[in-house]
């Protein structure tokens, strides 16, 4: 084996370094962002979602639904999330196209426990999804902690999707991150339709990045591309963005 | 006459109150002895507004005072005395630490108060090598910490107890209490001194003479209950013990002449425990649901754990697994001080097991695998903290869904109804606040509408549009939405607190609006009451997706 050879052959194994393993994708329903993930959302990985404002938050419960399928999915919270954002309604759930059957919530006191509970459920390979919502930017969820999920997730082959609220993008060992914000509904209309999304893949460790008007569609628990006007796309091939320095 | 067929062995402490005070004494630093007492020591007590002897020591019995005399008779008769007010609580206390004790001997023990015990030894003697060796035993431990014990063995609690306070050291063979009751004094009743009166003025001396008199005479003149307790004294009715904590199904233990303290060594022991708790279950047909390890440390401080599984659970790896998780989350970590001399594993709930454990059907398999994850983290993180959701028949949008610990039931069975009609957006949101937050609405642009603007936490919505009302009515069987039993439904789990609107007019109706701002955010309003009653108050309960 020539140098050259050896050279590309590390550099792929480095550009492979922490990926998880090759599991078939899942279509989300919007071709466009599936065409932009190849094919879907990766099972068996952490996708972390950036929610801005209340209403956006729901898009990570949505992935969730739609990753889980009818395998029991497991909701983490620590209290102050729940005091801050809401209970979980189970009626809501029906109505958004998940099964309250499948769900089941943990409550924990603090994050660090919330991190813990989802390691023992990560470990379960019959969990169809683990959605673990965490507010701020707490100490304890640094770069060590997401790649233990990420590690975690790629073991047993359980999708874990991170919500975050008021939180920064920081470094960590997702394959991909949304930032999602609420779309208003079409104007021209009196039927305001179902919840749309204006979600922004800004970072996505095998492949390109994109911005995607995501209508979500209760009744067969996917995404449709949103039919309000032509938004222009973002470039696709913009670097993920780099680290800012954290907040002590 | 029937023979009882429990053996009972009764404990009787004399002198707890001072025993209690002496061991104080002696295990206070050198500079505190001073509060050794030199003189007799007597606990006085209050019976009315008159001080009397509650309790004495050796010492002072020996002076001729004795238990409930007059206070100021036995001060007149020994001059100096010690006299330390009652402190019954604390003398509780110390009993309640023996009976923990003492649960090493067997597991149901009864208290006695407010100074004596009951041990139902039955089928447990052998284990110490019979009746005798057991009861000097016991009597040999309790002694040796400092104790002034009397005890005796019988086939029912009150003649055990009699037989304790006026024949120290019996053991009546089966069927033998009538005989062996039978020359103790009438106060071994230890009854009303107005029946001890009457007895005494029938001239009947001792136990036997009561017995040889004819039942219907005796509840002619001294009621049922005391005829009752007489035919249990004389072993021919059974009277249940209360237990003080609930008896196991089953249960494996585990002894040490030699107190072991290493993590491994107890790792060990728990694990063969485990091991012979599992085969019981297995013979049975049983798995466990409750199961809880007590640690008895040589000292005599018992430390219990308990766990609860969700489904019937047999495997000892698991069992020890979930053990192991729970010592890691205890607050105050397992202390073997000088060690643990007992350990003992009990199954205090045991269920059936459904046939086909063993199932190669990868569905079951799975419901398996979840159940066990679900059990995990209920150790962990406490069974309230981990839910899942019971549909309930109520129209109330927070009393809808009611989360319930995990582990209880099956939830597959469970039914839920669609709001929406197919294709509508949802009507429901999936996020309700613990208790719907008010808003500042600008006085209303239409009478009966929904708000064009509003300010909740510090920030302005802008309505772009509205859909409603949607009317919902309270539920008027109800006292109020408020109040906790219907508000503890929702996932917060936390107790409400009584909510201010609904404390000034409960039972309004709402009229809901599902409304999206200006940026596309979707909540979920309701306005308090309807809109010619009263000035209307707003409220956003939801956050639609």
């Amino acid at each position: 084996m020539n140098k050259s050879a050896k050279l590309a052959e590390l550099r792929h194994c480095l550009a492979r370094y922490g990926l998880p393993p090759d599991r078939p994708p899942l279509a989300l329903g919007h071709a466009g962002a599936d065409a932009v993930l190849g094919g879907g959302l990766r099972p068996g990985a952490l996708h972390e979602v950036f929610a801005a404002g209340w209403s956006a938050g729901s898009f990570a419960a949505l992935l969730a639904i739609r990753l889980a399928k009818s395998k029991p999915f497991f909701w983490v919270r620590p209290d102050y999330e729940g005091m801050e954002y809401g209970a979980v309604s189970p009626e809501g759930l029906l109505e958004l196209g998940g099964d309250p059957r499948q769900l089941i919530l943990v409550r924990t006191r603090k994050t660090a426990q919330a991190l813990s509970a989802a390691s023992d459920i990560l470990a379960c390979p019959h969990v169809g999804a683990l959605l673990l919502e965490i507010e701020g930017m707490p100490k304890c969820l640094d770069l060590v902690a997401s790649r233990r999920l990420a590690f975690a997730a790629g073991t047993s082959g359980v999708t874990v999707i991170m919500l975050r609220s008021g939180a920064e993008a920081e470094p960590s060992a997702a394959l991909t991150r949304w930032q999602v914000k609420s779309a208003p509904s079409r104007n021209d209309d009196d039927d305001w339709g179902n919840p749309i999304f204006d979600a922004h893949l800004t970072r996505h460790r095998l492949g390109g990045l994109g911005n995607f008007l995501m209508q979500w569609n209760p009744q067969h628990a996917c995404f449709d591309t949103a039919d309000i006007g032509a938004v222009a796309a973002a470039p696709a091939h913009r670097p993920a963005r780099a680290s800012r320095q954290r907040r002590a | 006459m029937p023979v009882s067929t429990r053996r009972i062995l009764a404990l009787w402490l004399p002198r707890l109150p001072t025993d209690r005070l002496a061991r104080r004494a002696k295990g206070a630093p050198e500079s505190n002895r001073g509060e050794q007492f030199s003189a007799p020591l007597v606990i006085s007590g209050k019976i009315g507004n008159a001080l009397h002897v509650h309790a004495l020591e050796t010492k002072a019995a020996r002076l001729g005072l004795y238990k409930g005399q007059p206070l100021a008779n036995a001060r007149a008769m020994v001059q100096p005395l010690a006299i330390v007010p009652a402190d019954e609580k604390a003398d509780a206390a110390l009993l309640d630490a023996i009976a923990d004790w003492c649960d090493r001997f067997t597991p149901l023990v009864s208290l006695d108060a407010p100074d004596g015990l009951f041990l139902d030894i039955t089928g447990a003697a052998h284990l110490f090598d019979g009746e005798t060796a057991m009861l000097n035993l016991v009597m040999k431990k309790i002694a040796d910490q400092g104790f002034a014990v009397r005890a005796a063995v019988a086939g029912t609690s009150l003649a055990a107890r009699a037989l304790a306070r006026y024949a120290h050291g019996s053991i009546v063979p089966p069927g033998g209490e009538a005989a062996a009751v039978a020359p103790l004094p009438i106060a071994a009743f230890e009854c009303d001194d107005k029946i001890l009166r009457a007895l005494r003025h029938a001239g009947l001396k001792t136990i036997g003479m009561v017995a040889t008199r004819l039942s219907s005479e005796l509840s002619e003149r001294l009621g049922k209950n005391f005829v009752t307790g007489l035919r249990v004294m004389l072993g021919a009715e059974e009277q249940p013990l209360a237990p003080r904590r609930p008896l196991p199904d089953l249960m494996a233990e585990q002894h040490f002449a030699e107190p072991i303290v290493t993590e491994h060594a107890i790792a060990a022991s728990l694990l063969s425990l485990a091991q012979s708790l599992s085969g019981i279950l297995e013979r049975e047909g049983r798995g466990v649901r409750v199961l809880q390890a007590a640690f008895f440390r040589a000292d005599g401080k018992v430390t219990r754990i308990t766990i609860r599984t969700g489904e019937a659970l047999r495997d000892p790896k698991v069992m020890l697994r979930l053990l192991n998780q729970k010592l890691d989350t205890l607050a105050d970590p397992l202390d073997p001080g000088f060690g643990f001399d007992l350990i003992r594993l009990e199954a205090l709930l045991a269920e059936e097991t459904r046939p086909g454990t063993l199932s190669f059907d990868s569905d079951e398999n799975a419901r398996r695998q979840i159940g066990f994850l679900i059990d995990r983290l209920s150790v962990r993180f406490g069974t309230t903290r981990v839910q899942r959701f019971v549909a309930q028949d109520s129209h109330i949008p927070e009393a809808a869904g009611v989360a319930v610990p995990a582990q209880e039931r099956d939830f597959e069975q469970q039914n839920w109804t669609l709001k929406r009609r197919p294709g509508d957006p949802p009507r429901r949101p999936l996020r309700l606040l613990e208790r719907p937050e008010e808003i500042s609405v600008p006085l209303s642009e239409v009478p009966d509408g929904p708000p064009l603007r509003f300010g909740w936490r510090s920030a302005r919505f802008d309505v772009a549009r509205a859909e409603g009302p949607e009317r919902i009515a309270m539920e008027w069987w109800r006292g109020s939405v408020g109040e906790p039993e219907a508000r503890e439904g929702v996932a917060s789990g936390r107790v409400a607190t009584p909510r201010d609107p609904q404390k000034n007019h409960p039972n309004l109706t709402r009229d809901y609006f599902r409304v999206e701002t200006r940026e596309g955010q979707r909540f979920w309003l309701y306005r308090d009451g309807l809109h010619h009653q009263l000035a209307p108050r707003w409220y956003l309960q939801g956050i639609f997706a």
